[in-house]
């Protein structure tokens, strides 16, 4: 089993530095054909692991591979931990990037970097399985910023627009704050503890539960501040409330770098992170409190700007961004088991989503604006198919009291639950208010865009040229999106070897490679609540979860929720979703001229939302300008005015005036320094020798 | 098998090889410049990579469970002069780092240096010795003399070979280094008077009056924060750099640099521990200034070479509170942030030779897509750029961490404004590259130049792999460092009576 685990992580990286260091030379086909074959069989290892553990009576074991850093008790390994949440993670992490890797077979089928993009996915794909094995926290950390450096790059992958290497500076930057908390974090673990091995850790957390400690001059309980700092690491990762910036940007990555990266995988590895430090959460009701508000609004918050957006990536996006939210708060509430549950189930349909986006962007000829689409139905049946599959899953559709339902219904309607078995507290009854009403806005916005997209007028049969005049409307922020998609139409390279006008074909279906993925993730959009449910939350949760989730004495959220006495709370996610789905039919399929007429109006609210509540302007005024102002100042008043002026150029002037009417030539005048150095250290050994000596 | 001598040969043999060049130059016929140029290069080659291969031989050795001095050379000249050398677990890195460097230095002044190559040559050479002097010797006034001798080489680099503004960067160089060494120079003859004893090893067990430890430590100080160079102090720095040939840039950051740090290390915290302690607030403040300023003054560079070299004064900026933080967490980063940056800087350095050697201009708005032109260089350029932002897997990452670490344990708030510098390194590193090799290629003078060449390939690889086994398995640092920096930190622990 020990070789096996080490195999199923590393092979991976052996399929990046494959394609990466030899693409050019192996060609594309077999540098596709390696990674995405080592990507199969780490899938098929991990399942194995996973079954084994779940139905085979594995125990959770580590195997240390490497010693990394060791300085006093600072002992951290490389190692390969597996338990309850790593298997579950692998199992997620392997299965959803092999099914990207084949389906970029398709998707990236014309471009010329290839091998580059290959070995770029299977470096992600060996950071994540490292980040999620991890056994202390310096290798998780190095997981956690090797996914990082993946989401860089393959946001970047086409460096030549401006707007993708930006954003993928924009990612790292914005992620980089995060982790500024995660290190502060991990110190403040390691300073308190003397550890930071995770199985050394967790037993001794009890010993400090009133323990205060001075960070900044204010104190502060140990475990709420090592637990806050560490949260605001996965904030960043997870893309939650003032840290969420970087995500929309991202989606400047090709679209399954965004299925894999961006909605299934490492968006979750602040919720995994959380999950995996229950011990440490369940003894921190503050942060535990943060991490529900902070869950709550983001969930909230995304989904309001999620049914202004227009590009349908975007959407997706920000239908990500509040779905990580939901799993947050139910974090939070302690319902760390549900959260696992929700990320497990989600993996699936939003990577379908993502996927099925892509085929459309694929069919559309890189096309993502959805006011350009409309009827692709008929063209696009089988994308159209799935991605109602997914849209049926995301919303959570299922019949409360049986266990017929897609998979969002088992976790999501799991979370809304326990948020009301923990409305005992203020954000326990906040957060399951936001989570209804977030279900809402979820299954309006969600459906809006199957509509806009399949339904409704063919928008691509005439030019866009409308669009534009539509476009300017929308003041600066829109002509940034203008230009946006004048870029797309010159990334455009793949189809514009092959001649393709922008508009001038007709939208076609996407190729057997793309579909097969996309079948798969149907399945588990279906079916991964009904199987998995009884394992995750149900019946089994407490044999398949086994101690790498710890509950405090006083948590019995899971618990109580399979137990609410209220039929309503039951059925109130059922109807809101009803009633938003009502609403997206009513709007873009009965009234499309309503929406339009509202966004042509450019109310205030609606530039508030479609502007993403003007966070990335607001930042860029304090953080971007105001760094670059204070760089200027550091630099040509403080370096060079104070500093340069005062010291060595004011004596220079003085100095090398005198030199010059001395030394001739500009190389004499340093032999000529060289030579009083040597005769001044002459002069002092002499003095030494001579006279201390005596 | 023993070599006699080891640590005297490893010092003297680049001068030996100095010496070679010049007398094969004198053997040579006057005309035949081209001819004298090869064989200098040679020579130096030769001469680096047996030094090398003697260093290997030293590591291989080297014991690494003991604290003592290792292959200890004593000679009593007269009086208090004697040759005294030996290394222990942290001088022998920065030989070995040195020793390093070196070939690689010669092999990136290969084709880019047209005029006077024989007396470049023998500059490098004498610099090697000068600088490897610094680490291997136990007597108080002949560190002097290696400390500042070496200067008198680089001088020479930056003043002959260096760009257009040289004599104003030398004579800044020159200025702020001497304001220093004067100083310590007298509080070295204030010391060997007292103690009755030029040996390092023994004035670091002797201890100093209390009320004169502040002196001599602010007399050290003055001399090793120039070299560093902390902040205020660093402005010579960016204009060293930027007029230094490319080899001599990688010199100046990889191994002068570091001079200061292990200055610190082997003077102020073990001879004037009183002393250290009562001024480590005062360090402490100026790395963490030095940390954000320096990197914000980065992000608005339009010089490359500046740009890196102001993102070195922040990086040292780790390196100085690691080493105030007097924890074995913050010296030992300390120790292997310096051996680190030796790497990573000097491989920013040659990627900038890279494309200053192909263009000859560093200004960033002259570049873009460069990507695209030279692939093979952007990834070099890549990993290198990753390392300086600190990614963990490479050899960046460990010193930050260990540092921060030890930092925390001394001062949360001092913690709390460094770790800022890891947001503050990305952002400008980040930009650096992007603006340097993403976007398209806008820039009709940038086509038609060539991917590395395999010479620039086989500069690359080393550090490459330096970086990341560094990174990936640290202990091939601490195993030679951990006996020597316990013993310093449970001494000076005991002393401050932490």
């Amino acid at each position: 089993m020990q070789t096996l685990v080490t195999l199923l992580v590393l092979a991976p990286a052996l399929g990046a530095l494959i394609a990466g260091l030899f693409g050019r030379r192996i060609g594309n086909t077999l540098s596709q054909g390696v990674t995405t074959g080592l990507l199969f069989l780490s899938c098929a290892l991990s399942w194995y692991v996973f079954a084994q553990h779940t139905w085979g009576g594995l125990e959770p074991f580590t195997v240390k591979l490497l010693d990394f850093i060791n300085i006093g008790t600072f002992q951290s390994a490389w190692s390969i931990r597996i338990d309850a949440l790593s298997a579950t993670m692998l199992i997620v992490v392997t299965s959803v990037s092999s099914l990207v890797h084949l389906y970029s077979w398709g998707y990236m089928a014309e471009d010329p970097s290839k091998p580059r993009f290959f070995a770029y996915l299977s470096l992600f794909t060996f950071a994540m399985l490292m980040l999620v094995t991890a056994a202390d926290f310096m290798q998780l950390f190095f997981g956690w910023e090797g996914v990082g450096l993946a989401s860089y790059l393959l946001i970047g992958f086409w460096f030549h627009k401006d707007s993708a290497s930006s954003a993928a500076i924009k990612a790292f930057v914005v992620n980089r704050v995060g982790d500024f908390g995660f290190a502060l974090g991990i110190m403040t673990i390691y300073w308190q503890f003397g550890t930071i091995n995770f199985a050394e850790l967790f037993p001794l957390l009890a010993s400090k539960e009133a323990t205060s400690w001075a960070f900044l001059s204010w104190h502060f309980s140990a475990l709420d501040l090592a637990a806050f700092l560490l949260f605001i690491g996965a904030m960043g990762k997870s893309a939650q409330f003032f840290l969420h910036t970087w995500l929309p940007d991202a989606m400047e990555g090709p679209t399954p770098v965004s299925a894999l990266i961006h909605a299934a995988t490492m968006v979750t590895a602040g919720v995994y992170m959380v999950c995996l430090l229950s011990p440490l959460f369940e003894l921190a009701p503050v942060a535990k409190m943060i991490v529900t508000y902070v869950g709550a609004i983001t969930a909230i918050f995304a989904a309001s700007i999620g049914f202004t957006q227009n590009d349908i990536k975007r959407v997706i996006a920000f239908s990500t961004c509040s779905q990580l939210g939901y799993m947050f708060f139910a974090a939070g509430v302690g319902a760390y088991e549900a959260a696992m549950f929700h990320l497990f189930t989600h993996a699936f349909f939003k990577a379908l989503l993502f996927l099925g986006a892509g085929s459309v962007i694929h069919g559309m000829h890189h096309e993502q604006d959805m006011r350009n689409m409309g009827g692709l139905y008929k063209y696009l049946p089988a994308t159209y198919a799935v991605m109602m599959i997914g849209t049926i899953a995301i919303t959570g559709l299922g019949i409360p009291y049986t266990q017929i339902g897609f998979a969002g219904f088992f976790s999501k309607d799991t979370i809304i639950e326990t948020a009301w078995a923990a409305a005992g507290t203020p954000q326990g009854m906040f957060a399951f208010w936001i989570g209804v009403v977030a279900a809402l806005l979820t299954a309006f916005y969600s459906w809006r865009l199957i509509f806009m997209t399949f339904h409704g007028k063919k928008q691509w049969e005439h030019g866009h040229d409308d669009h534009h005049s539509h476009d300017e409307a929308h003041g600066d922020h829109a002509h940034a999106a203008v230009a946006h998609h004048d870029d797309h139409a010159h990334d455009d390279h793949a189809h514009d070897d092959h001649g393709h006008g922008h508009h001038a074909h007709t939208p076609h279906e996407s190729p057997l490679v793309m579909l097969i993925p996309l079948f798969v993730l149907s399945v588990g959009a279906v079916a991964a609540g009904f199987v998995f449910a009884p394992y995750f939350v149900g019946d089994h949760a407490h044999d398949f979860w086994g101690h790498a989730i710890f509950h405090g004495p006083h948590n019995h959220v899971l618990h109580d929720a399979h137990h609410i006495e209220e039929k309503w709370v039951k059925f109130a996610p059922l109807v809101v979703t009803l009633l938003g789905t009502l609403g997206a039919v009513y709007y873009y399929l009965m009234r499309p001229d309503v929406p339009k007429a509202m966004a042509a109006k450019q109310g205030g609210f609606y530039r508030f939302l479609y502007n993403k509540w003007y966070f990335d302007e607001l930042y860029q005024v304090v953080f971007v300008k105001g760094s670059k102002a204070l760089g200027d100042f550091f630099w040509k008043i403080l370096d060079v005015k104070i500093i340069d002026g005062l010291g060595p150029n004011g004596v220079a002037a003085t100095a090398l005036k005198s030199a010059k009417n001395l030394v001739k030539s500009q190389t004499g005048f340093l032999y000529h320094y060289a030579f009083v150095m040597f005769l001044g250290i002459a002069g002092l050994l002499t003095w030494v020798v001579f006279f201390l000596a005596r | 098998m023993a070599i006699p001598n080891l640590l005297s040969l490893i010092t003297f043999l680049p001068l030996a090889g100095a010496l070679v060049i010049l007398a094969v130059k004198a053997l040579s016929r006057k005309d035949d410049e081209a001819v004298i140029g090869t064989n200098a290069k040679w020579i130096a080659l030769w001469t680096t990579l047996a030094t090398l291969a003697l260093t290997i031989v030293l590591l291989a050795q080297f014991d690494r469970t003991t604290t003592d001095y290792q292959f200890v050379e004593k000679a009593q000249w007269f009086s208090y002069l004697s040759y005294h050398m030996g290394v222990d677990g942290i001088s022998v890195l920065f030989v070995a780092l040195t020793a390093f460097l070196m070939p690689l230095c010669i092999l990136a002044s290969w084709t880019n240096i047209k005029e006077r190559l024989v007396e470049y040559m023998i500059a490098f050479l004498v610099l090697q010795t000068a600088v490897i002097g610094v680490f291997t010797v136990l007597d108080l006034f002949l560190f002097y003399m290696f400390f500042e001798f070496g200067l008198v080489p680089m001088f020479l680099i930056i003043g002959i070979w260096g760009g257009k503004d040289r004599i104003y960067a030398s004579y800044k160089f020159f200025l702020y280094t001497l304001l220093g060494s004067v100083l310590m120079l007298a509080a070295m003859l204030y010391m060997v008077g007292v103690a009755g004893t030029s040996s390092i090893p023994e004035l670091a067990q002797y201890e100093f009056l209390a009320a004169a430890q502040p002196w001599l430590w602010l007399a050290f100080f003055a001399s090793f924060a120039v070299k560093m160079p902390m902040w205020p102090v660093h402005t010579w720095l960016p204009d060293a750099h930027v007029q230094a040939p490319t080899a001599g840039s990688v010199m100046l950051a990889g191994i002068l640099l570091k001079l200061g740090g292990y200055g610190f290390i082997r003077f102020n915290l073990p001879m004037f521990p009183l002393a250290s302690e009562m001024f480590t607030p005062f360090v402490l403040t100026l790395s963490v200034i030095a940390i954000v300023v320096t990197s914000l003054i980065a992000f608005r560079q339009t010089d490359i070479k500046k740009l890196i070299a102001y993102s070195s004064v922040a990086h040292m900026g780790f390196v100085t509170m690691g080493i105030f933080a007097g924890n074995q967490e913050g010296v030992q980063g300390a120790v292997y942030q310096m051996i680190s940056h030796g790497l990573i800087s000097g491989a920013l350095f040659l990627c900038v030779g890279v494309v200053y050697d192909r263009w000859h201009t560093r200004e960033i708005v002259f570049y873009g897509g460069l990507t695209k032109l030279l692939p093979h260089f952007a990834f070099v350029f890549l990993l290198f750029t990753m390392a300086n932002v600190g990614l963990p897997g490479t050899s960046g990452f460990v010193g930050e961490i260990l540092t921060m670490t030890g930092l925390y344990q001394v001062s949360t708030w001092a913690a709390f404004v460094a770790a800022t510098g890891v947001i503050l390194s990305a952002m400008y590193a980040l930009t650096l590259y992007k603006r340097v090799m993403y976007g398209e290629v806008t820039n009709e003078a940038l086509k038609g130049h060539p991917d590395l060449t395999a010479r620039e390939i086989l500069i690359f690889v080393p550090l490459i792999v330096g970086t990341i086994a560094l990174g990936v398995y640290p202990a091939f640092v601490f195993d030679f460092t951990t006996a020597s920096v316990d013993a310093l930190v449970a001494q000076y622990q005991t002393l401050i009576g932490g």
